[in-house]
């Protein structure tokens, strides 16, 4: 309730500023239309950017209900019955219980297909379509790549657990479901990420009987250890290799945790402080039941000095989390999460004026990203003629807006994963942290907009199996409608 | 010596070893009736200098790397490093490339990257293929701003990515293309008025996205009329990477007005694991070497107007790290191929003991990758120094790493 009164507020704010930008406003492309409007392309507007594209009948269910309190609705995806959504999903394998590398290999192939036709299925059918492009914008965010050894396995608890929960919770506690989260531990090698100096405490460890004589990752209890890592690119079994090597410091998650999950590249930090935070982080890792575990033997318990803030002497796992707070409370951080929001919901180069006010609304809340979310799609910024049709789509946004407006009924999304895989944006593969990009300059080509035409083409004769389109036959110039420049933006 | 007698006698001291090479063997009469053609080889994820090119003269290479290192040559049974020039040595994985060394078309620069110290992936491939590194707003690529400033005219197949999306080298105002692959280039059905809807659209990107996509396929039709057979002996791995690689030369024997051709090979981000002899790098370079050396066999008597160079965002840290991998670091090692190529180790070696090192723990990099571009664009390619300096913006090269020219 207080946050409908709050959108309220911020609703009747924007409407304050966009009566004043009219007042103001010298040309008609700076007028910004009032957020109460009930014109057609003001709606269709909003509509694009908080879903992946009207369904037919959407427009009209947006106007009557009120543009502001569509979005307030959408702002709160709990209010929204997806029970219809969640029945169409299909249950997924569990993980197999068998340790050989063969069986396990199989089972990342077929839970990536099952996951990535899940993840479409969700996008085209799901009522909560504002949380579910802000899950696919944080699943860039912390991209895993579901190639690298069993990343995959832990690639389903992933977007349920720790993405999905927090795309409208506070930054703090996502950031801290992520860093626990065994994919991340898994995809940024933390999980191997161990104080040179361990080696002697893990002996003393070892005599006072906890773990197996010969096991070569000793995590937890009696003798539990992690399965060998099977590995896609070798065939070569990975672990044997390191089994006569000290652990010590990775830095990887360090990394980037402070250049792409936080601070930003530009956000201030050196080469000291990637060590200082891979430091704290040491005996962050997984627990042979594929659980988040702190090993304290692991651990650097000396002194570490990160962007200035002291973590004292003697610290566990409250050295990370100390890490946590202080990125999720600097500056930078809230002006990169902002400017990626707002480059995701407004425009690939955001106002700045909008970026600031987002990145303030990020500090004074204490990194609440509903607010944030909400600062953004209620500004007049949002919604003035000049950012719409401003965006490109992604490939993934392409596929699933097709369904959305042909109403195509998808009861199988097989060949939809293939179209992705070829339009060079193969669901949960982003081998690199960085994730998809969803600006324009990554995607916008000769030779893209050559797959797109064919996608439209063969969505348009019924050509693409799994994929059905309503009983009344589609318009003559189907085709050329989806595979239009005007459809490749939204 | 002159071209003409290195040429001769390279073909010589090959054939008296075994080897077919074809291209050097007829490139002696073809020189300079072709047009010349630059491939980008790009190793994303940062491959590890030291494993590939090893400096298996340096008593620090092994004491920082107990676990991973490569072996002297000769030094064990399971595989050791394939010896260069008394110093330097090829993992083994990559003998496949001897032949090109042998017969002195294997450049090879060392110590070679970005005055730039970033260690992040991302900003360092932006600024390898910006080729402005430290300049985040420069908006396009290097090979493409080699299409600007050459030609005027409007091919897009003067530019070709085997990639499924641009990569940023090929970014720019010059029309370029990112393929799959040759015979998927083609909008089945009502192709004229998709192409009528992308020349009317009022959007300027998309126009001209469009306008290079249609252009391109009516090209590419031909191109793709026949199966494609490689040149006998060119035998390329059957992965995405050695499609890509045949692609190109499919491309290049076709005659479509190709100048400049990209494609990349990921995977090199080794953290964990890295391997030596055997393992991940070992699975990597071999799939890469062998990817060259049948794109060299492929483009046969075409090599002498080709150069291949690859290149990598930032090397590995000197010492391998606590779980048998590296960590990002700085300089890393550049190869240049082709007919036209001055063979050898070019560049200035730092040395890997502390002193020498880049901040205390990383190759240090003696030569700027862009003098590297640089002496290609100029030397290979034929840019004047006024076009040089429009394709790299602020800066001349300080020296030529002698990679171009017997």
């Amino acid at each position: 309730m207080k946050s409908r009164v709050l959108t309220g507020l911020l609703v009747a704010i924007v409407i304050a500023l966009a009566s004043a930008a009219e007042l103001t406003a010298r040309n008609d492309e700076s007028r910004i239309p009032n957020p109460q409007s009930r014109d057609e392309a003001t709606i269709i507007h909003a509509v694009n950017r908080l879903t992946f594209g009207p369904r037919a009948g959407d427009v009209d269910k947006v106007r009557a209900m009120g543009l502001a309190a569509w979005i307030d609705q959408q702002l709160h995806p709990e209010r929204i019955d997806d029970a219809a959504a969640a029945a169409l999903l299909p249950a997924l394998e569990p993980p197999p219980a068998s340790a050989d590398p063969r069986e396990l290999r199989r089972f990342a192939r077929q839970q990536i297909q099952s996951l990535a036709a899940e993840k479409i299925l969700r996008a085209t059918y799901s009522e909560r379509q504002l949380q579910e492009v802000l899950v696919d914008f944080w699943f860039n965010h912390f991209n895993v790549y579901a190639g690298k050894g069993r990343t995959a396995e832990y690639l389903a608890e992933y977007e349920r657990e720790v993405i999905r929960p927090h795309v409208f919770d506070r930054f703090r506690d996502l950031l801290e479901a992520d860093a626990k989260s065994p994919a991340m531990l898994f995809y940024l090698d933390n999980w191997l990420s161990a104080d040179p100096n361990a080696a002697e405490r893990l002996a003393a460890l070892r005599n006072s009987g906890f773990g197996t004589r010969d096991s070569k990752f000793r995590f937890g209890l009696r003798g539990r250890r992690l399965r060998p890592i099977p590995n896609p690119q070798s065939g070569v079994a990975a672990a044997a290799q390191g089994a006569k090597r000290k652990r010590g410091l990775n830095e990887n998650y360090g990394r980037e945790l402070l250049e792409l999950h936080t601070l930003g590249v530009d956000g201030g930090y050196t080469q000291k402080d990637v060590i200082e935070v891979a430091r704290a982080f040491t005996g962050w890792t997984i627990d042979r039941d594929g659980t988040f575990r702190f090993v304290a033997a692991l651990h650097d318990p000396g002194e570490k000095v990160v962007l200035g803030h002291k973590v004292k002497a003697g610290g566990g796992i409250e050295d990370g989390e100390r890490v946590l707070d202080i990125l999720a409370a600097h500056p930078a951080t809230a002006h990169h999460i902002a400017y990626q929001l707002a480059q995701r919901l407004v425009a690939d180069e955001p106002p700045a004026a909008l970026v600031d006010r987002a990145a303030a609304r990020f500090r004074t809340t204490g990194g609440d990203l509903r607010e944030v979310v909400s600062t953004i799609v209620t500004s007049p910024e949002f919604l003035t003629a000049t950012v719409r049709g401003a965006k490109f789509k992604t490939p993934f946004t392409l596929v699933v807006s097709t369904m959305r407006t042909t109403g195509a009924t998808v009861s199988d999304a097989r060949a939809l994963v293939q179209t992705l895989q070829q339009m060079g944006e193969p669901l949960y593969m982003c081998q690199p942290p960085t994730g998809y990009r969803n600006t324009g300059d990554a995607w916008i080509s000769a030779g893209g907009l050559v797959s797109r035409m064919n996608f439209a083409t063969r969505i348009a004769s019924g050509n693409l199996p799994g994929v059905m389109l309503p009983a009344n036959p589609p318009s003559a110039d189907l085709a050329l409608r989806l595979g239009s420049p005007e459809f490749q933006r939204f | 010596m002159n071209r003409r007698v290195f040429l001769k006698s390279g073909a010589m001291a090959m054939l008296s070893l075994g080897f077919a090479p074809s291209f050097l063997g007829r490139a002696a009469a073809a020189v300079g009736s072709r047009r010349k053609l630059l491939i980008a080889i790009f190793q994303r994820g940062a491959v590890d200098g030291l494993n590939m090119i090893v400096p298996h003269g340096e008593a620090d290479y092994y004491r920082l790397r107990p676990t991973i290192a490569i072996p002297r040559p000769g030094g064990e049974a399971t595989g050791s490093a394939i010896d260069l020039d008394g110093f330097f040595g090829l993992h083994p994985s990559m003998a496949p490339l001897k032949p090109l060394w042998d017969n002195h078309s294997l450049a090879i620069v060392h110590a070679c990257g970005s005055p730039d110290n970033t260690r992040s992936h991302f900003d360092a491939q932006d600024y390898m293929e910006s080729a402005t590194p430290g300049l985040k707003a420069t908006r396009d690529g290097w090979l493409n701003r080699y299409l600007q400033v050459s030609s005027e005219g409007r091919n897009p197949l003067r530019g070709v990515a085997l990639a499924r999306t641009m990569p940023r080298s090929l970014e720019g105002r010059a029309p370029a293309l990112a393929i799959g692959n040759v015979n998927e280039f083609g909008v089945r059905g009502a192709d004229a008025a998709f192409e009528a809807q992308y020349e009317n659209t009022s959007d300027p990107l998309l126009r001209a996205a469009g306008g290079d996509a249609f252009a391109a396929m009516r090209t590419l039709r031909q191109a793709a009329a026949m199966p494609y057979r490689p040149a006998a002996g060119a035998d390329y791995p059957t992965t995405p990477f050695g499609k890509a690689l045949a692609e190109i030369a499919r491309l290049a024997k076709a005659d479509v007005g190709l100048e400049v051709a990209f494609t990349e090979l990921g995977n090199w981000d080794h953290h964990v694991n890295e391997g030596s002899v055997n393992g991940q790098i070992a699975t990597r370079l071999a799939e890469f070497s062998r990817g060259l050396a049948a794109l060299a066999a492929d483009l046969g008597n075409r090599m002498a107007d080709t150069v291949i160079v690859t290149m990598s965002e930032f090397g590995r840290a000197v010492a391998e790290n606590g779980n048998g991998g590296t960590d990002h670091g700085h300089g890393n090692a550049m190869m240049v191929i082709g007919g036209n190529v001055r063979g050898g180790i070019q560049g200035r070696w730092p040395g890997l003991g502390e002193g020498h090192r880049f901040e205390g723990r990383d190759l240090a990099v003696t030569t700027d990758f862009r003098d590297v571009f640089t002496e290609i664009v100029g030397g290979h390619m034929g840019v004047s120094r006024d076009g040089l300096s429009r394709i790299f913006p602020g800066y001349a090269a300080s020296s030529r790493p002698g990679v171009i020219g017997g």
